[in-house]
């Protein structure tokens, strides 16, 4: 039987634990053994972009010490999947443990990326129709490079129909602490974000990042909008299970 | 500790934030710009291709940048350019002075050079009795209304067609008020003609100096390039020292690459391909022609293998266009000659980036303008670089103020945070106590503050992951 690691993420693990459970149950279901190690925290992203790469090594270091075996690290997260699969072996350029971490970084996986790209999974739609819009992420597309693995598995729903939104591929405004240091501007493009979302007629909007929903929703909130967010492994587990 | 942290960023960023003229002006430009770009580039692959050629020729110029200086130099001469070098601003302004008032000059006409802008050569020139005329229309705009430009390449694109008919009734001579561009236009022209006629001198930048030729390239839509390069008798030309590129066969795909990210242009009006002053037998062009090649800091960029991008930048402004935060705040706000992605990696190594910690830290890092730098500028990658070098410095870098942004309150916050990640214990307590205590966070906590100005509470799950996966037992390793 396939084994694959699951690494929640910091944001899934405390904002989005249903997402990390779907997440975790569509890879049991394509057949997979999955290992959830106890112990994980945080992938280090927010240390590593303020400057503080000391501290940035040290949190990733107990990251990667969690995850020895030779198998995939699955992530419900683009941005963090980024930071370990491209960042780590910058982070640990020159240091005694590069080699071990830049082996863990060539394991790593967004999870649309490794149902679609290694498992090849088949979804079937159980769920009544309904209108989705979709939030590309600017990590997982720009950092981590994903190509539509996400829209590919939203296209295998036949009762989902995917409004685009106007511009998919502008940041939300989260960005990490770029959020609380440049409240005005990363506000301004929630703001933007929500109302293209809202444009679109959809009922939900969709991602694969922790972040972004978070940002996305606490705005549509505020604003009291009727549109929700939900992270994609939830959605595909909620349509492809009858509740 | 010793911080020296401008915000003046933030406090521009949301200034200008409040002012919906000013976004709807920059939103409609920059969607213009994009898709004009857009058009231009109808394959990926060849773009990719385009991009790859031109980021390998400025990368080789680059790592030859020495040798083809000296190059540039001795080709400009046997030309008749007589080359001068600055290493500061200051020195720059004063050669450009010097070369005025040795010929009795009292009016330069300029071409748009946004090296010029990094001199404030405008103000020194007035202040000591040169006047200096901005020909580029949207430079000519500005003037008027003595601002700086918003956009490295669109310098008055803050502005509509209503505002600039307003201006121009208010502050030409004997102007009527009209909203017909083709009329306003022909209004900046009238003016202009006479200027260029009357001027002792002119100045332009450089978008290519071949050093094989000697030939210094303007590329341009209006004319007002070949005209104050051409019809005063002294030409003064002002560049960056990584300008130059070894031979014309370079130039071609840049060209290429630059009209096309810049202006969605596949070829721009004029093309300039400056040789040197009038011959013996020609009738026209000017009588001298000088290259004034500025450092400014750009000695110290290239010393650093990684930083050493940032000199790759063509000018296009294609990061402007593409970028988020500028869209919505426009030019002015970065408080600097060079605003937007470029701006924000070029200033803080200029000005020092404990002082611009402000502007290094002003980007979500969506990536949107490296992904269209023609030349492939890890733009995010740098400003994180930069960041590090704000508060830490990395052991033998020559960053411009490394390590002057440090506040010992934000080095306790990473500590504090490294030491409760690194502790699976310490994380279970703490996110133990976050999911009991749900929402009811203090709302005077400050980074929460600013979260909710436009934002919800964010409201921590009953049990988190970690929690529900250990009472699940039986799926760890």
């Amino acid at each position: 039987m396939r084994e694959v690691y699951f690494y929640g993420t910091c944001l899934v693990d405390l904002f989005f634990p249903d997402a990390g459970m779907a997440g975790i149950q569509l890879l049991r279901e394509a057949g997979v053994k999955v290992i959830f190690p106890d112990g994980q925290t945080c992938c280090g992203q927010p240390a590593f972009n303020c400057g503080y790469w000391e501290e940035a090594r040290d949190v990733a270091r107990a990251q990667v010490a969690l995850f020895p075996r030779d198998l995939p690290v699955i992530l419900p997260s683009g941005s963090c999947a980024g930071m370990m699969k491209n960042h780590y072996p910058e982070l640990f350029h020159g240091q005694p443990d590069e080699a071990e971490v830049r082996a863990f970084s060539g394991r790593v996986y967004e999870l649309t990326q490794f149902l679609v790209d290694v498992l090849q999974v088949q979804l079937k739609d159980l769920g009544e129709p309904v209108k989705v819009t979709w939030h590309s992420s600017c990590h997982a597309v720009r950092d981590l490079g994903l190509k539509g693995q996400p829209q590919a598995l939203l296209g295998q729903l036949a009762q989902v129909e995917l409004a685009p939104l106007a511009r998919e591929h502008e940041c939300c405004g989260f960005g990490g602490t770029f959020s609380v240091r440049q409240p005005e501007i990363s506000g301004a493009m929630s703001c933007d974000k929500a109302a293209d979302a809202e444009a679109t007629g959809a009922s939900v909007l969709l991602s694969t990042d922790g972040g972004c929903l978070l940002n996305v929703n606490g705005t549509l909130e505020a604003k009291r909008s009727p549109l929700r967010v939900q992270h994609i492994a939830e959605f595909l587990w909620e349509r492809t299970h009858a509740r | 500790m010793h911080a020296e942290r401008e915000i003046l960023f933030r406090e521009s960023a949301a200034a200008a934030l409040l002012d919906p003229q000013l976004r709807a002006n920059f939103r409609r430009a920059m969607d213009g710009l994009i898709s004009k770009r857009q058009a231009q580039f109808p394959d990926p692959r060849d773009l990719q291709e385009l991009r790859d050629l031109s980021t390998a020729i400025r990368s080789r110029s680059l790592l030859r940048l020495p040798e083809l200086l000296e190059q540039l130099e001795a080709s400009c001469t046997k030309n008749g350019i007589q080359v001068h070098w600055a290493e500061t601003c200051e020195q720059a302004n004063e050669l450009i002075l010097g070369l005025l008032q040795a010929r009795g000059a009292k009016t330069l006409v300029k071409g748009k050079s946004m090296v010029s802008e990094e001199m404030h050569l405008n103000a020194f020139l007035e202040a000591n009795g040169v006047e200096a005329i901005e020909s580029d229309l949207g430079e000519y705009i500005i003037q008027l209304d003595g601002e700086t430009p918003s956009h490295i390449i669109m310098p008055a694109i803050h502005k509509n067609k209503d505002q600039i008919a307003r201006q121009f009734s208010q502050k030409i001579k004997d102007a009527k008020y009209t909203e017909d561009v083709d009329e306003l236009t022909a209004m900046a022209r009238k003016v202009l003609r006479q200027k260029f006629l009357e001027a002792d001198a002119g100045l332009s930048g450089v978008n290519f100096a071949v050093a094989e030729t000697g030939t210094l390239c303007l590329v341009e839509n209006e004319g007002n390039g070949r005209m104050s390069t051409h019809v005063p008798p002294l030409h003064i030309a002002v560049m960056g020292l990584e300008k130059v590129v070894a031979d014309l066969e370079s130039v071609a795909p840049l060209y290429a690459i630059l009209t096309r990210s810049a202006t969605g242009q596949a070829v721009s009006t004029y093309f300039n391909l400056i040789t040197g002053p009038r011959g013996a037998d020609e009738k026209d062009g000017p009588r001298e022609v000088h290259l004034v090649i500025l450092d400014n800091g750009r000695s110290r960029i290239y010393a650093d293998p990684e930083l050493r991008a940032t000199l790759r930048c063509i000018r296009c402004g294609a990061c402007m266009n593409h970028c988020p935060v500028y869209t919505r705040v426009g030019g002015h706000a970065y408080e600097a000659v060079y605003p937007g992605p470029i701006g924000k990696i070029l200033t803080p190594q200029m000005e020092g980036v404990g002082v611009r910690h402000d502007l290094v830290h002003g980007s979500s890092l969506c990536g949107a303008c490296g992904e269209v730098c023609p030349v492939e500028i890890p733009i995010p990658e740098i400003l994180v670089r930069l960041r590090r070098e704000a508060t830490h410095s990395d052991p033998g870098s020559q960053v411009a103020g490394k390590g002057t942004g440090r506040l010992a309150s934000e080095d306790w916050t990473w500590r504090l945070w490294a030491a409760v990640l690194k502790r699976p214990a310490l994380y279970r307590l703490a996110t133990w106590f976050a999911t009991r205590l749900g929402g009811a966070l203090p709302a005077g906590v400050p980074l929460l503050r600013e979260w909710t100005r436009t934002r919800t509470q964010p409201v921590p799950a009953r049990r988190s992951l970690s929690e529900r996966m250990r009472a699940e037992g039986g799926s760890h390793d």
